[in-house]
């Protein structure tokens, strides 16, 4: 069996704003770095995030800093937060920030010539660095144009199918080339995972092709623990007309900017829907609401921005009553509200995407939206300052961690989130690769049967199309694992997974293995099956109801369930499910929490 | 729901031709929705490239009836019901099957562009810039690298030894783009003429016409790019320059 091999002292699977990040810090640290991803540099799913990063500069309300963007995040995931990741994001999120600045990206500016920060759902202050609603976009030129100055070897079109282990640690990976379908393995002291999500499993996502739970997959087939896979997170708003477009994102800036939700009476029914949780930052009324725009001192914030777990279930609830918008959504009304030059200058991606896509001018007449599939909080479990995972050599950054959003992420603390931690896990993996003394073995034996296993879907007579079943886990996914849940369906979203998955093993291929998107589908079915059955499993499991995870039949929110993460591991080929503690938040972060704000 | 007859270009670099499918479009379709459902009906191995589907990754990149476009920006109901509509790969870069193209070029004269020399910051270690000076910038970076102003550049396109002299019109609005930076000292005046050889643009601008992002490539990227290395070597500029002390630094 051939295949060529690459060695290097850290390599970095997935090159969005954590893997870049990660491997900038890596060859800083001075040891060699490969950087490996699906698609083509600079194309991967960071390009699509809109609104803007967080992080307590203060430049915009001075009051602002750390310790109120790290109470925003907890509240927002409803305390489930690892508290240790919640407070370094919110200490270092502004040094890199300023570190993106340095390397050449273009924030827009405040008038005195500082980075300008927006308003986002759950966050107490302006705080979202942005460019206009292209941000993500920003970032990842930025890191991409800075890291080709850095001597980090790029692998392009790389599919990683398996980590490869030498005893209790990761040694390297084995995947194939896109362009060629051949086999490749690299050797490594330690792998960083920054692969992002799981949205593919989902029909109505707004996640691209590549978030098929590759990172999450892999470090569970490698030993590692996964926790709160249970929590995903439908952002509030997508497009839902034309059905071609159904998914596609409409940023938060949106309502940050002035936008309001509106049902089809012409309510801004949000006021309808604030919890006892968030009464007492949220307005009640209509003239506060808008007031609180300009004024935050003396008016709180519009329920228009509530954390999105809330506006997500507020939509679903307006449309089952039977007040949604002519295509199953509601209207989202920034055209009466602001001037359409404004909306032109602070949106113009969501201009241009109404206009081209589905004929609408959100200047002139509302914008109809919906829930889709966006994030999942959940993922790998890691040390919170290191991003180590459970197994040695094996370190995670970027939406493929869990921990970090709790049960319900921020709009904008993704963004930092990638560099934080990405940053965090380039400089752990290069430490722990420098202090490494003995000689890692990639042993054949495990090589082989994993590429066996690629290869036979040429082989077969048996006739399942791949896109077919990844069309019916999509489907299964929406109607049973949706934003509402109950027992019955989850479980019979389980035994149709694993209906899905005899028929994976039936699958067949045509063509050769030059750049052959049938064979690559057909492969990405393992990791896509594996994180739709850890979350069913693991939603299935929590008994309440919080954030991005909505029992129909455990409606509340449970104290007890409120201490443990659901943590899965492999034992024996199976999933396993166990309840485990959170970590104790120290007394003077808890303190934070006391004072009445 | 109209049926479109799609010929589309499969192949590899040794032999391809363009094969017909029938496909039905719902409303809202775009091309890549198309290339899509015959993927998933039809031709499960047909290559394409594509990730956000969104008119922001800009991976999708092809000549729809010979035009360089995104599949993922071109409306079906652009076309009239009935009309057979081909899809081909973007040209100028070697392909490598059906839809798919070697782009690598663009990723090595990516490399060779003089990073960001900052000038020292503020007292406080930050630093200042006003909205108004970089709002030409911002306008660069609207970039998605989708290389249809390189696919249609004819310096690119129809001189493959220009390829090693020559940056193309994605690089040089990078370029203009870090020489315009507010914070930036260094000067980038030999690169530009020598190694990105923005001389043999004839300012066609076909580059601009194609930028699915409507920046305006050739007049505010590659003219002021031009207008520099004139200026260059202008002996007035140049002193101007020295006294008023904005000489840049060499690369």
């Amino acid at each position: 069996m051939d295949y060529e091999t690459h060695e290097h002292d850290v390599i970095v699977i997935g090159a969005g704003g954590a893997g870049l990040r990660a491997a900038i810090e890596v060859a800083a640290q001075g040891v060699s770095v490969g950087l490996v991803c699906k698609s083509l540099l600079g194309k991967a799913h960071t390009v699509m995030a809109e609104g803007g990063i967080a992080a307590a500069l203060g430049n915009v309300w001075p009051e602002d800093n750390w310790q109120v963007h790290f109470r925003d995040t907890m509240r927002g995931g409803k305390m489930l937060n690892n508290w240790r990741m919640a407070q370094l994001h919110a200490q270092e999120a502004p040094e890199r920030v300023l570190e993106l600045e340095r390397w050449g990206a273009l924030f827009d500016r405040t008038k005195d010539g500082r980075i300008l920060q927006r308003d986002f759902g759950g966050h107490r202050y302006a705080r979202l660095a942005h460019v206009g609603d292209r941000t993500g976009l920003e970032m990842i030129r930025t890191l991409q144009y800075h890291g080709i100055h850095q001597g980090i070897d790029v692998h392009m079109e790389c599919n990683i199918q398996r980590l490869l282990k030498d005893g209790d640690r990761v040694c390297g990976a084995v995947g194939y080339w896109r362009n060629t379908g051949q086999i490749v393995v690299f050797k490594a002291k330690a792998v960083v995972l920054a692969t992002g999500g799981i949205g593919k499993a989902w029909k109505i996502t707004s996640n691209s092709w590549e978030y098929t739970g590759d990172g999450q997959s892999l470090a569970l087939w490698a030993g590692a623990d996964l926790i709160d896979m249970e929590f995903v997170q439908f952002h509030p708003t997508h497009m839902v007309w034309p059905p071609s477009v159904a998914g596609l994102l409409v940023t938060e800036g949106v309502r940050g900017d002035g936008g309001t939700l509106k049902n089809n009476k012409g309510e801004r029914f949000m006021f309808n829907y604030i919890p006892e949780f968030f009464k007492g930052e949220t307005a009640d009324n209509e003239k506060e609401a808008d007031a609180w725009y300009e004024d935050k001192k003396n008016n709180r914030r519009t329920p228009d921005l509530l954390p999105r777990d809330e506006v997500a279930r507020a939509i679903r609830s307006e449309v089952k009553a039977g007040r949604g918008s002519p295509h199953g959504g509601v209207f989202l009304d920034i055209y009466s509200r602001r001037p359409a030059d404004y909306i032109r200058k602070r949106l113009p991606s969501m201009y241009h995407q109404f206009k081209e896509l589905a004929d609408v001018d959100i200047t002139k007449e509302p914008m109809e939206v919906g829930p889709a599939q966006h994030y999942v909080m959940g993922g790998v479990r890691v040390d919170a300052d290191s991003t180590q995972a459970t197994v040695q050599g094996l370190f995670a950054a970027g939406e493929v961690a869990g921990g970090m959003h709790g049960s319900n992420r921020l709009g904008g603390n993704s963004l930092s989130d990638l560099v934080v931690f990405g940053r965090r896990a380039g400089l752990h993996a290069a430490l722990y690769a420098k202090n490494f003394g003995g000689q890692l073995v990639v042993d054949r034996g495990q090589v082989e049967p994993v590429v066996r296993e690629m290869l036979e879907p040429f082989e077969r007579s048996a006739s399942e199309n791949p896109y077919a079943i990844q069309a019916d886990l999509q489907e299964t996914m929406h109607t049973l694992v949706g934003i509402i849940r109950t027992e019955s369906e989850l479980k019979e979203a389980l035994k149709k997974i694993e209906a899905l998955k005899e028929r994976a093993k039936k699958v067949r291929v045509e063509g050769g293995r030059t750049y052959n998107p049938g064979w690559h589908t057909a492969l990405d079915l393992r990791s896509l099956l594996t994180v739709a059955e850890c979350s069913a499993l693991a939603a299935l499991e929590r008994k309440e109801s919080r954030g991005g995870h909505t029992r129909e039949d455990h409606p509340y929110t449970d104290d007890q369930w409120g201490k443990v993460n659901v943590v899965l591991r492999l034992k024996d080929g199976h999933v396993q499910i166990s309840k485990e503690p959170l970590p104790e938040m120290p007394a003077e972060l808890k303190a934070l929490f006391q004072e009445r704000k | 729901m109209p049926t479109f007859t799609m010929k589309v270009f499969r192949g590899t670099p040794q032999s391809g031709d363009f094969k017909e499918y029938r496909v039905d479009s719902d409303e809202g379709m775009v091309v890549l929705d198309v290339i899509h459902r015959i993927q998933a009906t039809q031709a499960p191995d047909l290559a394409c490239r594509w990730n956000c589907k969104a008119g922001k990754c800009g991976s999708c990149s092809a000549e729809i009836n010979g035009k360089p476009r995104l599949m993922c920006m071109t409306r079906m109901n652009t076309f009239a019901a009935g009309e057979t509509i081909s899809v081909s790969p973007i040209r100028t870069f070697p392909l490598i099957r059906d839809l798919v193209t070697d782009v690598s070029y663009n990723y090595e004269k990516a490399k060779s562009v003089p990073p960001l020399r900052l000038k020292p910051p503020e007292p406080d270690g930050t630093y200042r810039m006003m909205q108004e000076d970089i709002d030409r910038i911002q306008e660069f970076h609207k970039c998605i690298e989708c290389f249809l102003c390189q696919d249609v550049c004819h310096v690119i396109r129809d001189h493959d030894d220009k390829k090693k002299v020559f940056a193309g019109p994605r690089f040089f609005i990078k370029i203009a783009g870090l020489d315009m930076h507010p914070l930036d000292t260094r000067d980038r005046t030999e690169f530009i003429r020598d190694t990105a050889g923005v001389g043999f643009c004839n300012i066609t601008k076909c580059c601009t016409e194609v930028c699915p992002e409507h920046i305006q490539i050739t007049d505010n990227g590659i003219i002021p790019l031009k207008e520099r290395l004139a200026d260059s070597m202008d002996p007035i500029v140049w002193l101007l320059r020295k006294f008023r002390g904005q000489r840049k630094q060499p690369a």
